[in-house]
């Protein structure tokens, strides 16, 4: 089979090559969500009954605006998995790295403080 | 049709152009956690002002994190239009889209300009050097966008844009996307987690 022939017969709906993507109406619902989340993060930082939990809080709201926008708006969850792995792994492998330079220069910055002066 | 005829797969069925350019936004989630590592290493270690607290807008940041995410809207409703055929609909939403992008360049060179007026460069403390870093190279990905949905656009003006090249705006759209979603991460560590 020629690989033009191969592409003719992967047209059929949600075949590896054109995953059925999600309709308007999805990315308007999606739109949506994405604009109250948004309007959350903001509210939530000028709330100060907030503050003592603003870090974790922010940080949900905004992986979930990620989350949304990889799954829906970058079709990560009709495409091939192959996709979610060529992105999730160098994913995964910064966040490492971020929390890795984060201990290694705060954790001693801390220390230091508990060692006290000297 | 002579492009689809030129499309070439890999041995998995995935166009090989989509395979790159996941590859390529891999690769840019590392430039980009080591930019905000840097940014996040180095805060709170300014030893003269301005600080982020004194000078961070968040509500003029809010309504560029506002258009960004309206701009992504508009690029997945312009990759539907092109896809069913309805070019009338694509090139609004890819002009729309580009247009929210140069809004938010616009909103990112005022807060550039009153920064500097108050007194933040580049050279004037760590805050300074890693936000201005951080943030120019996102805004500079924003300009790349903006320039390549341009050209998108004038090519669907010209009658050059149909659904077989569908996947060529998929492209860009994962792009736009991603320079989204990076913006997502920014917003909240560096203006919001003061």
């Amino acid at each position: 089979m020629s690989a033009q022939e191969g592409g003719s017969a992967m047209h059929e709906e949600g075949s590896l090559e054109h995953p059925v993507h999600p309709t308007a109406d999805v990315y308007l619902r999606v739109g949506a969500v994405l604009v109250i989340l948004t309007v959350l993060e903001v509210g939530v930082f000028y709330v100060p009954a907030f503050h003592p939990v603003l870090v974790p809080v922010l940080l949900v709201l905004s992986a979930a605006k990620f989350t949304l926008v990889v799954m829906f708006y970058m079709h990560l969850k009709a495409d091939s998995k192959f996709f979610t792995f060529l992105f999730g792994v160098p994913l995964l492998l910064a966040v490492g790295v971020m929390v890795a330079l984060l201990f290694l220069f705060l954790g001693a910055l801390t220390l230091r403080g508990a060692a006290g002066p000297g | 049709m002579a492009h689809a005829a030129t499309t070439h797969h890999t041995s998995l069925g995935l166009d090989n152009r989509k395979v790159a350019f996941w590859a390529f936004i891999g690769s840019e989630c590392l430039l980009f956690t080591a930019l905000i590592s840097t940014y996040l290493v180095y805060k709170g270690r300014s030893v003269v002002g301005p600080y982020p607290h004194e000078i961070l807008n968040i509500p003029f940041t809010s309504v560029s994190t506002f258009d960004l995410l309206m701009s992504s809207l508009m690029m997945v409703l312009a990759l539907a239009a092109v896809q069913r055929g309805d070019m009338k609909w694509g090139k609004i939403w890819l002009f729309s889209t580009a247009l929210l992008g140069l809004v938010f360049l616009g909103g990112q060179v005022i807060e550039f300009t009153e920064f500097v007026h108050k007194g933040l460069t580049l050279s004037t403390n760590l805050f300074g050097c890693t936000f201005f870093v951080l943030t120019g190279t996102h805004g500079a990905h924003v300009a790349v966008g903006v320039l390549w949905l341009l050209t998108l656009w004038v090519r669907a003006l010209q009658g050059k844009l149909g659904p077989a090249n569908a996947m060529t705006v998929e492209i860009t759209g994962l792009y736009w996307h991603f320079v989204d979603v990076v913006w997502i991460v920014i917003f909240t560590v560096v203006y919001l987690i003061q």
